[in-house]
């Protein structure tokens, strides 16, 4: 490894283009500022004055909106690197950062990519070739067919053979995309076909593969990482097996529940791997672990730094975008196997706008009130967006992620679940209360992960209406939550109006007195709110609260219909959205978020380990006659006629499958959208005709508008 | 010096205080049998005023309360709660109007009228009760109305009618329709102000049935409801007797005709809510290009509010229920002025009269208390203060407790009834914001001196211990008996003792009742009955709303010297 420093050698990197966005494009700007490395952003319109660009030193436009002609465009971020003379690239993840002509284009045009040998993204590109090569090199398989004939009836065949269930996945690409299980042979057409679109749409390749399809499994992957000089050495293992939709959204590290004899034969394996392909810089090899024979066998490596990196380093001490960097520049790796300490246990959690009820189908919308917890040194806050930002349909919906370190499992998850609790999101729907629900399930805390934890735990992740004492409970403490937000409402009424009329000196200052005066009679004041149920099946709960101000200051609050007795509340502002509140005893600090949006106020509360969420309509009540504007909001609830099908999100139509006037059954797909990267399928809600259908395939439609009517005749 | 510099900005502060020269001594004995008469019996008094207002709060009854919600309207507190800016005060006037005063029950005689402030600005509020005889004006509220608008135009207050009526109730038509101060002084009223800048603006959020069909009609601005608002001169079934003509009163004369077609109203509202939030919207939008809004020559800066140093609760049990009960009215100044500061003009002389300056909330007044019956010097003192405070802009304060001018030989040849004079001439021609409370009796020229109604204080409440009359239900009976006596003495009859007796008590019982503040808030004779505690809010509130518009010159007429 002496050779590092000889003579002809590229120089040291002194300015970094980073070919990303949102919080990896932070991330990396981070160390590079660390190491006193330049950086330069690049953007597409949507993010002009996101937080990326204003954290970089330079920062680039290189188009329009969508990824395909901005983020996507190999020759723009190559020309913005000539540009601003930055001597490396860093693709970040997803985007261009496993596409191998890229890589190699960078290299060619004299820029360093930072990140693997594009020889090595291209042999792993490719499913088929990548397990043909692992299965040479000795790392152990899923049974499946990875064959070039791509012919339906011979693949149905081999999954006959193979043994249902079966997993259908496109041969390039990763994250899930394109994924389909299948459980019998009546299904598979369809799903492959969906498959081959969705691989097609979103990688531009569309060959797929057949796996075995393990019923119980673990998602359990290594961090390896590689030098210039050929040595290779692997920074332990993740479990990233909580996933929905196939995406990860709780990560650890190490895994729990494994040996450290498993944790060094896994270990070696992913070594192997990689040495196989001859590769350097961060990469991830993944397995999937039987955990009925816990067995594990090799799925596939993901050649970049990847979404859930900083598990690892919170568990290894290391700093994994600084040793990209490093082994970009040529140096060896500063540590060997033996030196690579494990220290403690660290989670990630992903925090998405999404709507979860909604098959935790992506949300857009701006972030009125972001406030995520602070950080320190257990607590990770990776995030590429700042309050008053909209998170689009563009790219990926992903807020933040939130990484917390604890001297064990049981330490770190109690951090995990503070953490999720205080960290506020308001102005679109998240899955943060979801991830809480996750995190305090008694199989997780015992460590008890697999793929589908989630579809079998989901009685008790999803709120059922049937189960009334849940209902109650969760109605009572929203009550009490509607009467607290009331109080600290009225309160901020009173701050606000002190501050019109500028302070005790202003000639109308004694108009606006706490408690304010009535002539012999105490002020109330009725609020209604509506109960935005983000996680129950009930919908939106209208409660009506009377509050009455009392002579001490404080405000009796109570609750017309459910039931509960009155409440004295003392409110005192701390600040512009925090307040302390005391009643019954107890004394809290709490948070208050309160936007306007479509003519209802929007009031979020933290209240301790309690969220919630509530609307108040301000001034005009929505009704017919003179209103003919859209409201996308209310188009999923029962205003529409029946049996007309209104879109799940806002989207692009991908595939028109009916025409008007055709017959469909129940349960058939109509149409195909995608958003976010995502396909969903729109099916008819009950047989009948299709009746308007207007859209057609490369059409955008937003969220709730009406995409046709199943009619009986 | 060293010890003081040590000592905490508390301390400090309070040996300042009582270092200063005009703060008032607690001079109240709280464990008195008076105390602990005057507290029970006060106690009682304010549970009879809770009791009553807590009847006229609840509207109409709850028949028609429940029928007016069924309608999707709110109650005329609900909707002025959701006008003014939230979680502000609201200075209603004369809740207690038409108390007792007919056979049927009026609840604050049909209409809400107060003050208060949307969006930093002070309006004045009259708000029609359609619960209450479907809003329709009796007498009273036509006076109330009236009254409302009279303090508007003295305040120069934006006015906000919320109009929810069926016209005048016609049984009573000859006291409501005819006169000068009568049901189309409203028009009158309406007219003048907005000829004088004074906005008026109109929500029609019921209906507006013939003469009420001109408030929307004769305002600078008005809105209507959909469904529930609805303005003509005849209603249906009268357009079908004269006419024939069948339509409905939305088609005749509902929103959309108003809006859209005949342009009676200037804004469509969908809901009550909507019209209520546009009614702030207006209120938002008053302003006058490149002129100042509030004159802004009140020329002095305003101070730090401070509060009383002495509990103002205790206001309940100072005043006397038994008014022979002499107090030192210094008590109750103590607990109304800021820091209890009270800096006596003439201190030393006609000391039934108490003058001075302090400050209500930060703001100057002048202070003019009774602490007994009025002299000569008192009196002079009386209209040498009145002049200081006219001459400096400073507004007056009258706390009323007087049983009248010093009667007798010596008095009338001192000449009391010219003394007398000077003090009514200086308070009827001072031009300062004036406010009255009386805290204990009101008798004789004494209310007359001490700005009675008929020397328009801009503001005037009763304390619920209070008494008013020409003089003492006593000495009413006496002089009458007298009288009596000589007549039948006259016409040679014999007046028994007991006659004589039944004759006295029956003068006195008369006085009783009609010098009870109940009786006279009933009849709209003053702004309101007050809690005690309540005092120095209330002042600090009129005082605030007296100073809404620019400071007037005062010009005295012949003093008899």
């Amino acid at each position: 490894s002496s050779e590092s420093s000889g003579a002809g050698k590229k120089p040291m990197i002194e300015k970094i283009l980073v070919a990303n966005r949102g919080e990896i494009a932070c991330r990396i700007m981070r160390t590079a500022k660390k190491l006193g490395v330049r950086t330069v952003a690049v953007y597409s319109d949507a993010d002009r004055d996101s937080l990326h660009v204003k954290f970089a030193d330079e920062a680039v436009r290189i188009g329009p909106p969508p990824a395909k002609l901005s983020y996507l465009q190999a020759n723009s971020i190559i020309e913005a690197a000539r540009m601003t003379g930055a001597q490396a690239i860093h693709p970040g993840y997803g985007f261009l950062s496993e596409n191998a002509e890229f890589a190699q284009k960078c290299e060619d045009e004299g820029l360093s990519f930072i990140g693997p040998p594009a020889s090595a993204i291209r042999d792993m590109g490719d499913k088929s070739a990548s397990k043909r090569i692992m299965g040479e090199a000795g790392v152990p398989l899923v049974p499946g067919y990875h064959g070039i004939d791509q012919d339906i009836d011979l693949m149905k065949s081999e999954a006959e053979k193979i043994g249902y269930p079966i997993l259908i996945k496109p041969t390039h690409g990763g994250g899930g995309k394109g994924m389909r299980i299948v459980q019998n042979p009546d299904e598979f057409a369809e799903a492959f076909l969906g498959a081959r679109r969705e691989a097609a749409a979103s990688f531009g390749v569309d060959t797929i593969l057949l796996e075995k399809y393990i019923i119980r499994p673990r998602h359990i992957e290594v961090q390896i990482f590689g030098d210039k000089h050929g040595n290779v050495i692997y920074l332990y293992e993740r479990d990233c097996s909580v996933q929905r939709r196939h995406q990860k959204i709780i990560e650890e590290a190490p895994a729990p529940n494994v040996s450290n004899d498993f944790r060094s034969q896994v270990g070696q394996a992913a070594v192997s791997a990689a040495k196989a392909v001859g590769y350097y810089s961060a990469g991830t090899v993944e397995f999937i672990v039987d955990t009925l024979s816990d067995q594990f066998y090799f799925m596939e490596m993901n050649t970049r730094l990847q979404v859930e990196h900083p598990v690892t380093e919170m568990v290894v001490g290391q700093d994994l975008v600084e040793w990209q960097i490093r082994v970009a520049n040529g140096e060896p790796l500063p540590v060997t196997q033996s030196e690579v300490p494990l220290s403690g246990h660290a989670f990630e959690a992903r925090i998405y706008a999404e709507n979860v009820q909604k098959g935790f189908l992506p949300a857009t919308g701006v972030l009125h009130h972001y406030r995520p917890v602070p950080e320190s040194e257990t607590v990770r806050v990776e995030t590429g967006v700042e309050q008053g930002d909209a998170v689009s349909m563009h790219y990926d919906p992903m807020i933040a992620k939130l990484v917390v370190w604890g001297e064990n499992r049981a330490t770190a998850l109690v951090k995990l679940k503070d953490c999720l609790s205080k960290f506020q999101v308001a102005g679109l729907p998240t899955n943060i209360n979801f991830l809480l629900k996750l995190a305090n399930h008694s199989a997780f805390e015992n460590g008890q992960v697999e793929t589908h934890f989630i579809e079998h735990h989901k009685d008790v992740l999803f709120a059922d209406s049937s189960n009334m004492e849940l209902a109650e409970e969760a109605c009572k403490s929203a009550t009490r939550s509607a009467m607290l937000a009331a109080a600290c409402l009225c309160k901020m009424d009173i701050n606000t109006a002190k501050g019109i009329c500028q302070g005790e000196r202003s000639p109308l200052s004694i108009w606006y007195s706490d408690p304010p005066f009535r002539v012999n009679y105490c002020a109330k004041r009725d609020i209604e709110f509506e109960w935005e149920n983000d996680y129950g099946t009930t919908g939106t709960v209208p409660l009506k609260l009377v509050l009455t101000y009392q002579q001490n200051g404080s405000y009796l609050v109570e609750a017309g219909e459910c039931g509960s007795p009155g409440m004295e509340v003392k409110v005192v502002q701390l600040g512009d959205k925090d307040f302390r509140v005391e009643a019954q005893g107890l004394s809290a600090l709490i948070t208050l978020a309160v936007y306007t949006k479509d003519k209802s106020k929007h009031i979020y509360i933290w209240n301790g380990l309690q969220y919630h969420h509530f609307r108040q309509k301000v001034g005009l009540e929505s009704s017919g006659e003179d209103e003919t504007e859209h409201r996308p909001e209310r188009a999923d609830m029962a205003s529409h006629s029946p049996g007309s099908v209104t879109a799940p999100m806002a989207g692009l139509v991908v595939k028109v499958l009916k025409n008007n006037g055709e017959k469909v059954e129940a349960g058939q797909p109509v149409l195909v959208m995608e958003a976010m990267k995502m396909e969903h399928v729109v099916k008819a809600p009950s047989s009948g005709f299709i009746h308007g259908l207007q859209v057609a395939s490369g059409q955008q439609v937003s969220d709730g508008s009406i995409l046709f009517t199943v009619k009986e005749e | 010096n060293s010890w003081l510099l040590k000592s905490s900005p508390s301390i400090l502060q309070s040996t300042r205080r009582q270092m200063c020269l005009g703060v008032l001594p607690d001079a109240v004995d709280r464990n008195s049998d008076a105390s602990t008469r005057n507290s029970l019996l006060m106690q009682d008094l304010l549970s009879q005023l809770h009791s009553n207002i807590n009847k006229v709060i609840a509207g109409g009854g709850e028949e028609a309360v429940k029928r007016n919600r069924s309608r999707k309207k709110l109650l005329p507190r609900e909707r002025i709660e959701r006008i003014l800016d939230p979680g502000s005060s609201f200075l209603e006037l004369s809740q207690l109007a038409g108390h007792e005063l007919y056979e049927e029950s009026l609840p604050s005689g049909g209409i809400i009228t107060g003050i208060g402030p949307v969006h930093g600005k002070l309006c004045m509020f009259v708000a029609n009760d359609p619960t209450v005889k479907g809003g329709t004006y009796f007498p009273i509220t036509v006076k109330k109305h009236l009254r409302a608008q009279e303090i508007a135009a003295q305040c120069k207050l934006p006015c906000l009618y919320l109009v929810d009526s069926g016209g005048a109730f016609l049984p009573k038509q000859a006291e409501v329709f005819p006169d000068k101060e009568n049901f189309g002084r409203i028009f009158y009223n309406q007219a003048i102000m907005s000829a004088q800048g004074i906005p008026q603006v109109a929500l029609v959020l019921g209906s507006c049935t013939a003469g009420g069909a001109y408030i929307p009609a004769m305002a600078d601005e008005s809105v209507m409801v959909k469904g529930n608002g609805t303005i003509f001169l005849a209603g249906p079934p009268l357009v079908k007797a004269a006419t024939g003509e069948e339509i409905s009163a939305e088609d005749l004369g509902g929103a959309s005709v108003h809006c859209k077609i005949s342009g009676v109203s200037d804004y469509f509202a969908e809901d009550e809510l909507h019209a209520l939030h546009t009614g702030r919207s207006i209120i938002k939008n008053l302003y006058k290009a490149g002129g100042e809004e509030l004159p802004g020559t009140w020329n002095y800066a305003i101070a730090e509010p401070k509060e009383p140093l002495y509990d103002v609760n205790e206001l309940r049990y100072i005043a006397p229920v038994d008014h022979k009960q002499q107090f030192d009215i210094r008590s109750v100044i103590a607990r109304i002025v800021d820091g209890s500061e009270f800096d006596e003009f003439k201190k030393l002389y006609g000391t039934t009269l108490v003058t001075g300056f302090a400050k209500i909330f930060g703001k100057p007044v002048g202070i003019i208390g009774n602490n007994g019956v009025l002299f000569n010097e008192s009196a002079l003192k009386g209209a040498h203060f009145i002049e200081l405070c006219t001459q400096r802009s400073i507004p007056l304060v009258f706390l009323q407790n007087i049983t009248g001018f010093m009667v007798g030989s010596r008095a009338e040849a001192n000449g009391i009834a010219k003394a007398g004079a000077k003090m009514v001439m200086a308070v009827a021609c001072a031009k300062v914001p004036k406010i009255t409370v009386i805290i204990g009796g009101s008798f004789g020229a004494g209310n007359y001196a001490m700005c009675g109604r008929a020397y328009s204080p801009n503001f005037m409440f009763f304390w619920p211990n209070a008494r008013i009359s020409i003089m003492g239900g006593a000495q009413a009976a006496g002089v009458l008996a007298q009288v009596e006596k000589a007549n039948k003495k006259r016409r040679g009859i014999q007046w028994t003792t007991e006659e004589e007796e039944t004759f006295k008590a029956k003068v006195e019982q008369a006085y009783e009742e009609e010098g009870s503040p109940y009786y006279s808030t009933a009849r709209l004779w003053d702004d309101g009955v007050i809690d005690p505690a309540d005092t120095r809010k209330i002042i600090g509130l009129c005082v605030s709303a007296s100073m809404n518009c620019a400071p007037e010159e005062t010009k005295y007429g012949v003093f008899r010297m």
